[in-house]
C-alpha cells in the first residue's frame, strides 16, 4: 500500500467536499437557524471528513473487476471467503490514509484555529468504534451488491444508485439535524444517518444519543450479515466461471 | 490531412459504441434512476440551505435552480462523452494499446476523446434541459435571439473548459500510469459547480476562479440566463476556454514525446 502514496494522498484530498459545504454554511450564516455555532459546525464537518475517510468502501468495484476477469474462481477454491481478502485490503488502506488525513486536519486547524478541541479518551474510543461499525455496515451493503455480480455483469451501477442516498442522507453534506421535519421523521430508521452523522456528532461533541446510535448500528449489522451470507451462498451456487 | 473523413469516422464510432452499450439495457434504466435521484438529492440539499434564508450569496432559490439545471446538463455531457473515453486512455496507456491508436492515420486526440459514448448520459442531459425550461418559466425569462446566442456561447465555453480539464488529467497518465484518484479529485472539485460562486468565502472564490475555473463553468452561464452577466465576464470565459483548449492540445502532444509503450 505504501507504494501508492500519491494516490492515497489524492484520495484523501478528494474527500474534502465537507469543507466546501462548511464554507457555504458559515459564509451565509445558515447555521443560526439550526442552533449550532460556527465552531461546533466546523468541528462537525471536520469529523464528517474523518469518518468518511475511514469508512469509505469500494469492494463492489474490486469484486466486479475480479469477477469479469475470472479471477474469482481461484479465490473460491481457497478455504476462506474471498471477501476477507477485500476486507483486509480496505483496512490496510485506511491505515495508510491516516497520516494524510492528519495533514489535512492540520491545515484545517491553521485556517480555523478557534475550532481546535481535544475529545476525551472515552469519546474518542467510542467514536472509533462507531466509525468502524459504520465501515462494517457499508462494507456489508456493498458486499451484498457485489454478490449481484453473479446474476448481472455490472453491479457497480447499482452501487452508484445506492451511493446517491448515502451521499445526501448520511450527513456528509449537511448535518441531519438541519433536515426538514418530514425527512427527520423516518430517516433515523434507515441506516444512513449512522454512517457519518452519528459518528461525526459523537466525535465533535455535538448532541447525540450515544447508546441509541450504537445499538442501531449493531442492529443493522445483525440484519445485513445474514442477508449477505444468504446471497453469497445462493450466488456461488449460481456461479459459472468465464468460458464454462 | 483530409478533414472530411472525420464525420464519417465519428458516425462509425457512434454506431459501434451505441451497439455495445445497448447490450446492457437494465444498466441504462438504473443510470436513469441514479440521475433522477441525484437531481432530487441536490434540490433537497438546496432546499435545506434555503429553508430559513431568502437568498444565498445573492441568489434566490429559483435562481439557484438554474445552476442545478446547467450543472445537470454538463454532468450529463461528462457522463456521455468525457468519462467513458478518458477512462479508456488510462487503460490504453497501461496496456500499451495506445501504440495502435498512434499508428492510425487519424488524429490521436480525436480518436481517444470521441471513440466511446455512454447513452445513459443523454437522459441526464434531457433531465437538465427539462429543469432549465422549468426555470425559464418560473423566472419569467423572455427568450430573444441575443440571449440565446449568449447562453449558447457560454455553455459551449463551459463544455470546452470541462473537456480540457478532463483531458489534461487523463494525459498525465503517461507519467503516472494510474490516475483514477486524480479524476476523483477533479470530480469532487467539480461538485462545487452546483452552487453559486458567491456563496463561498472570498479566498475560495479566488481559488475556484483562478486555479480551477469551476466558477466559469456554471456560474457565468447561469448569470447570462438571469440577465445579470456583464460583457467582460463573457469575454473572459471565451478567452479562458480558448486558452484551456490550446493548452490541453499542446500538453497532449508534449506528453506523447514521453510515451514509451508498455514494457519497453
Amino acid at each position: 500500500m505504501l507504494e501508492y502514496r500519491v494516490e492515497i494522498a489524492l484520495w484523501a484530498i478528494s474527500g474534502i467536499i465537507p469543507f466546501f459545504m462548511l464554507n457555504i454554511w458559515t459564509n451565509n450564516n445558515l447555521n443560526e437557524s439550526i442552533n449550532i455555532s460556527d465552531i461546533m459546525l466546523s468541528r462537525y464537518f471536520l469529523c464528517a471528513f474523518f469518518v468518511r475517510q475511514f469508512s469509505v468502501v469500494w469492494v463492489v468495484f474490486s469484486f466486479e473487476e475480479d469477477s469479469l476477469m475470472g479471477k474469482v474462481s481461484p479465490y473460491l477454491i481457497q478455504p476462506l471467503n474471498p471477501f476477507f481478502r477485500y476486507f483486509a485490503q480496505h483496512i490496510a488502506e485506511q491505515i495508510t490514509r491516516f497520516p494524510f488525513a492528519l495533514i489535512i486536519a492540520f491545515f484545517f486547524f491553521i485556517f480555523n484555529p478557534e475550532s481546535i478541541w481535544i475529545p476525551n479518551l472515552g469519546i474518542l474510543l467510542l467514536s472509533l468504534v462507531s466509525t468502524f461499525l459504520s465501515f462494517l455496515i457499508q462494507f456489508l451493503i456493498q458486499s451484498i451488491v457485489a454478490c449481484l455480480c453473479f446474476w448481472t455483469e455490472k453491479a457497480s451501477s447499482i452501487e452508484r444508485l445506492l451511493f446517491i442516498p448515502t451521499l445526501f442522507l448520511s450527513g456528509l453534506l449537511a448535518p441531519v439535524v438541519s433536515f426538514p421535519a418530514y425527512v427527520k421523521s423516518w430517516i433515523y430508521l434507515t441506516p444512513f444517518p449512522y454512517l457519518i452523522d452519528f459518528p461525526a456528532n459523537l466525535l465533535s461533541g455535538n448532541e447525540t444519543n450515544i447508546s441509541g446510535g450504537l445499538s442501531m448500528q449493531i442492529l443493522w449489522i445483525f440484519l445485513l450479515f445474514p442477508l449477505f451470507k444468504k446471497i453469497w451462498s445462493e450466488g456461488t451456487k449460481k456461479y459459472t466461471a468465464m468460458g464454462s | 490531412m483530409n478533414l472530411r473523413k472525420y464525420p464519417t469516422v465519428y458516425k462509425k464510432f457512434l454506431h459501434t459504441s451505441l451497439a455495445s452499450e445497448l447490450e446492457y439495457k437494465t444498466n441504462i434504466l438504473i443510470d436513469l434512476i441514479t440521475a433522477i435521484l441525484s437531481l432530487v438529492g441536490s434540490i433537497f440539499l438546496l432546499s435545506i440551505f434555503f429553508q430559513n434564508n431568502g437568498s444565498i450569496g445573492g441568489w434566490k432559490f429559483e435562481q439557484a435552480l438554474i445552476i442545478q439545471a446547467i450543472y445537470t446538463i454538463l454532468n450529463g455531457i461528462t457522463n456521455t462523452w468525457f468519462n467513458p473515453n478518458l477512462t479508456e486512455i488510462v487503460k490504453h496507456i497501461r496496456e500499451g494499446t495506445l501504440d495502435f491508436v498512434l499508428l492510425k492515420p487519424i488524429d490521436s486526440q480525436f480518436f481517444i476523446s470521441l471513440k466511446k459514448i455512454n447513452p445513459s448520459g443523454f437522459l441526464e442531459i434531457m433531465l437538465g434541459f427539462l429543469l432549465l425550461f422549468f426555470c425559464i418559466k418560473i423566472n419569467q425569462i423572455n427568450l430573444n435571439l441575443s440571449f440565446l446566442t449568449l447562453s449558447f456561447i457560454t455553455i459551449s465555453c463551459s463544455i470546452c473548459i470541462l473537456y480540457s480539464l478532463w483531458f489534461f488529467i487523463s494525459t498525465t497518465t503517461i507519467w503516472f500510469v494510474k490516475t483514477w484518484n486524480a479524476i476523483e479529485v477533479l470530480r469532487s472539485f467539480l461538485y462545487v459547480g452546483r452552487f453559486p460562486l458567491n456563496s463561498f468565502s472570498f479566498s475560495l472564490r479566488i481559488f475556484f476562479s483562478v486555479f480551477i475555473p469551476i466558477a466559469f463553468i456554471t456560474t457565468i452561464p447561469s448569470e447570462v440566463f438571469l440577465g445579470l452577466s456583464v460583457l467582460w465576464k463573457i469575454l473572459l470565459e471565451v478567452i479562458v476556454a480558448t486558452v484551456f483548449l490550446i493548452t490541453s492540445r499542446k500538453f497532449w502532444l508534449f506528453a506523447l514525446k514521453f510515451y514509451s509503450s508498455a514494457s519497453s
